[in-house]
């Protein structure tokens, strides 16, 4: 039995320290140490996408990444999104644009969506598809999710962020 | 879906990482950016008892051109090599390739050299390299030496690397101006491996086919370079005819299994098409040179 190493990494902007056997999945340390169960188990086989989450300026799936190799990292998880009780851009527009039915999918969705549109502040709705394909969602059909993103990539660069399925008041919406 | 345990190791320099493998030899094995490793540890087909993560060494990434020679990282990643400007402009394949592996996710942490050294049928670089005339620097503690892609993949999962060498960087011949190219891919989704696939280089000259480099993805028991399809076109005009018998050939070079993918006639016929479809892109693309 491998020896147990502690690994220091820094999550959602706090430093955690974790006490890992050097095999432990991020995934695994994520949820069950630091408790922060956004990230979800879909498939374990590094196909879904629903474990996605920012690793040093990089969408992962934390499901084939060893805890041991973000000694040092910048981890950052859906939890991590929303500032002072305000909901990031993209889960504002996840929910405007019923981007999402069931939600499993949705975490990791926004994780990669975030990275997404820190490469690309105005992406086609081609290059969405194309940059989102990691991600499986078994729901939508994609096109509210593709919606999601826009209307996230409209508010983030300044534009009036127009719902296609108004939920809150107009004003409401755009208050942030 | 956990792997079995194992000692793990960061090594911050080349020297400690052939010291690490020096003194563990064949329970070792390296990690670059673990999408092929690590799920074979978690089904457990894959069990080593050292893994030397190569993700620490600065020296290992990179892309830079030398005297009319690219040279890459082993552990440059997938999107790096999408995004590389130098190579978008001098060595436009291996974006148009590595934009069709894996998903975004999977390009954010597999590398050049971690795909080839793995020696995976279904990886898509050895062709690539093959019809990039690519060459790879394998180095050990005594020294490096330099092996040409065609020769390099001898099976599944078996290449021309020792034990006891790290592949650290990928050479490739800058392609002259004119060389048409393409990777044609046929994969049932996103993050699959290739049903059948085929990279081209095509130069033309007076008239004929000039050059030619066609190799085959996962079709065989490793890469699969056409040599009877690649004779048959030199020297001649490209025509219909020249097309047919080249993808003819190709097909017959082919020696594929059956799985969930297909069975073997269909994917000998599927990479055929590849072929085809790669040689008239490259053709286009030859023809009409597009050069900033």
């Amino acid at each position: 039995m491998a020896s147990k190493t502690m690994v220091s990494f820094s999550l959602n902007g706090s430093e955690v320290d974790v006490v890992v056997e050097p095999r432990e999945l991020l995934i695994h340390t994520l949820r069950e140490k630091c408790q922060h169960t956004g990230p979800h188990i879909g498939c374990e086989t590094s196909h879904c996408g629903a474990c996605t989450v920012d690793f040093n300026g990089m969408s992962v799936k934390s499901c084939t990444l060893l805890t041991v190799q973000a000694q040092g990292a910048q981890v950052r998880t859906v939890e991590g999104l929303a500032e002072g009780g305000t909901l990031h851009a993209l889960q504002e527009g996840f929910m405007q644009e019923h981007g999402l039915q069931c939600g499993f999918c949705t975490p990791g969705m926004l994780m990669r969506a975030y990275r997404l549109l820190q490469e690309n502040p105005d992406p086609t709705e081609a290059e969405i598809r194309y940059w989102m394909a990691g991600n499986l969602c078994r729901c939508t059909g994609y096109q509210n999710i593709v919606k999601a993103v826009q209307y996230a990539a409209r508010k983030l660069r300044g534009e009036p962020a127009e719902t296609s399925h108004p939920l809150l008041e107009a004003g409401a919406a755009h208050a942030h | 879906m956990i792997p079995r345990p194992f000692e793990y190791h960061a090594p911050q320099t080349l020297s400690e990482a052939f010291a690490l493998l020096g003194a563990h030899g064949d329970t070792a094995k390296l990690l670059a950016g673990g999408h092929s490793l690590l799920p074979m540890m978690k089904l457990r087909f894959a069990q080593p008892e050292h893994l030397i993560d190569l993700g620490g060494l600065a020296e290992l990434k990179g892309i830079r051109e030398e005297n009319g020679t690219l040279w890459i990282g082993a552990m440059t990643t997938e999107n790096e090599l999408i995004w590389s400007a130098l190579l978008q402009s001098r060595c436009p394949l291996i974006v148009e390739g590595a934009r069709q592996i894996g998903d975004p996710q999977v390009r954010y942490r597999g590398t050049l050299g971690g795909d080839l050294s793995h020696g995976d049928p279904g990886n898509d670089h050895p062709a690539l390299m093959i019809a990039l005339d690519a060459s790879f620097v394998l180095q050990g503690a005594a020294g490096e030496r330099v092996v040409p892609a065609d020769g390099f993949f001898v099976g599944t999962y078996a290449t021309l690397l020792e034990p006891d060498e790290i592949m650290t960087g990928i050479r490739i011949p800058i392609p002259p101006p004119g060389t048409g190219y393409c990777y044609a891919k046929l994969k049932r989704k996103t993050g699959d491996f290739a049903t059948a696939a085929a990279a081209v280089t095509l130069r033309l000259g007076g008239g004929n086919v000039e050059h030619a480099r066609i190799a085959l993805t996962n079709v065989g028991d490793t890469v699969i370079r056409a040599a009877d399809a690649e004779r048959a076109l030199v020297g001649k005009p490209f025509d219909a005819r020249a097309l047919d018998e080249a993808a003819r050939l190709a097909m017959t070079a082919c020696n594929p299994v059956e799985d969930l993918r297909g069975d073997a006639e269909y994917k000998r016929a599927m990479a055929g098409e590849m072929v085809r479809r790669a040689l008239d892109m490259a053709h286009e693309r030859a023809a009409s040179p597009a050069r900033p």
